[in-house]
């Protein structure tokens, strides 16, 4: 992955913001790669997990929201279960989608979906999809 | 047999809806062992996923009003959905280890709460303390060998600190109640990985290949049918069995039940109100050959 630092890029005060939401030192990853490794949506990932965390560490949080990645987080902890250093990435990655909907507004506007899918989905994966992806 | 006193039971929306199945079964294998599941008189939705952000309060209101609804009836509450047990479990915990986050939220709900119910998922209750030696003495119709894939998911396993009540990466409890009713349970990976959850909202995409890793596994492994404890779960093994044989030439669709769906009819119900109809992979011709079911 190449990453082009720049001052006017690096974002600290984001940064910040990532960290005060998501209550995550996200200094503490090492980039072991475990969490990409065992993240079951990683073959739909633009980034992997791990390079996410890695963007925020580096104050380039723009990019990480930028990214398709934080939308396809299922939550299922399997990162958090195995992070050696006890960093909660699901807690990062809903960090992530709260900064980029409180900008851009609902990720999965209500209106769009059809009546056909909504009376196929399970009440479960409706209420948490509202849940993850509207503001 | 056991007699104990009702269990207070919180079923959750999609137990009243898409997964009316689960309830009935659920409530089925409670009163042949002799505990029926009472529902909670007054209840709403959990909202499906446990609040991650550290200072959003306002998703927590919906499960810190069950808890407080629940606790009134008892002290312990029963759940059968995966999703809502993660929630309520985790709800709790935070209110119990966070005196300023609780306060707020008792505010919000204008209730007072100590953090004092135990929630306990119905797996936990059927092995633990009914257990599997009761469960064998109840049965009418012994699973004799029937190659179950027990599929755990993930809501029910992690964080095991705060909702773990089995090994968070090899879990054993419902393959041995599986034993116990007559089963034989198939080995497999991916038993407690993620089927994709809410991701088939955004993406149908990501849901199957998160579903399809772990339905490869199960078919490759021989099981007849799977069984889990998740709707959503349910859900995503179920549905995207047509679009996986599709993509591979050899992949056997194998049906996908709630665990009580078939404990239930092992301990002598009739199946009725299981909705086996609904099934995207219907599990009735193998039922019948099976003897479980009249047909």
């Amino acid at each position: 992955m190449k990453v082009t630092l720049l001052p006017e890029g690096l974002r600290p005060a984001l940064q910040r913001r990532v960290e005060e939401v998501s209550g995550q030192n996200v200094l503490a990853c090492y980039q072991c790669g475990k969490c990409s490794a065992g993240c079951p949506a990683a073959g739909v990932m633009d980034l992997l997990p791990s390079q996410v965390i890695r963007l925020v560490q580096l104050g380039l949080v723009e990019e990480a929201l930028a990214s398709q990645t934080i939308w396809y987080c299922a939550a299922c902890l399997t990162c958090a279960a195995r992070c050696p250093k006890g960093v909660d990435l699901p807690r990062v990655m809903e960090a992530l989608q709260e900064l980029a909907m409180e900008r851009s507004g609902d990720h999965l506007p209500p209106g769009r979906l059809s009546a056909e899918a909504l009376a196929e989905w399970p009440q479960q994966a409706v209420v948490g999809g509202f849940r993850k992806y509207t503001w | 047999m056991q007699n104990m006193e009702a269990l207070p039971y919180f079923p959750g929306c999609t137990l009243k809806q898409r997964a009316a199945g689960f309830d009935r079964s659920a409530r089925d294998v409670f009163s042949a062992l002799g505990s029926p599941l009472a529902e909670l008189a007054g209840w709403n939705c959990c909202g499906a996923t446990f609040p991650l952000t550290v200072e959003n309060l306002l998703d927590l209101t919906g499960p810190a009003r069950i808890l407080v609804s629940a606790r009134a009836e008892g002290t312990r509450l029963a759940v059968a959905c995966a999703a809502c047990y993660n929630v309520l479990r985790r709800t709790n915990h935070l209110l119990r280890t966070d005196a300023e986050k609780r306060e707020k939220v008792c505010l919000f709900v204008e209730s007072e709460y100590d953090g004092d119910l135990e929630v306990v998922h119905i797996l936990e209750l059927l092995h633990r303390e009914i257990g599997c030696g009761h469960v064998r003495q109840a049965l009418r119709r012994p699973l004799e060998g029937l190659r179950v894939a027990a599929y755990y998911g993930c809501l029910l396993l992690r964080p095991a600190a705060e909702v773990g009540f089995d090994d968070p990466e090899s879990p054993v409890l419902l393959d041995e109640l599986l034993a116990a009713a007559g089963a034989a349970p198939v080995s497999y990976p991916h038993r407690g990985e993620c089927c994709g959850g809410y991701l088939a909202v955004r993406s149908e995409e990501a849901a199957l290949g998160a579903s399809k890793r772990v339905l490869m596994a199960i078919s490759a492994a021989g099981a007849d049918v799977v069984v889990t404890s998740c709707p959503l779960c349910q859900y995503n093994l179920d549905r995207r069995q047509a679009a996986i044989a599709r993509q591979e030439a050899g992949f056997r669709p194998v049906p996908v039940l709630y665990f009580t769906q078939l404990l239930g009819l092992a301990l002598g119900a009739d199946g009725a109100g299981y909705r086996f109809d609904e099934h995207y992979v219907d599990p009735r011709p193998l039922l019948k050959e099976r003897g479980l079911v009249e047909g």
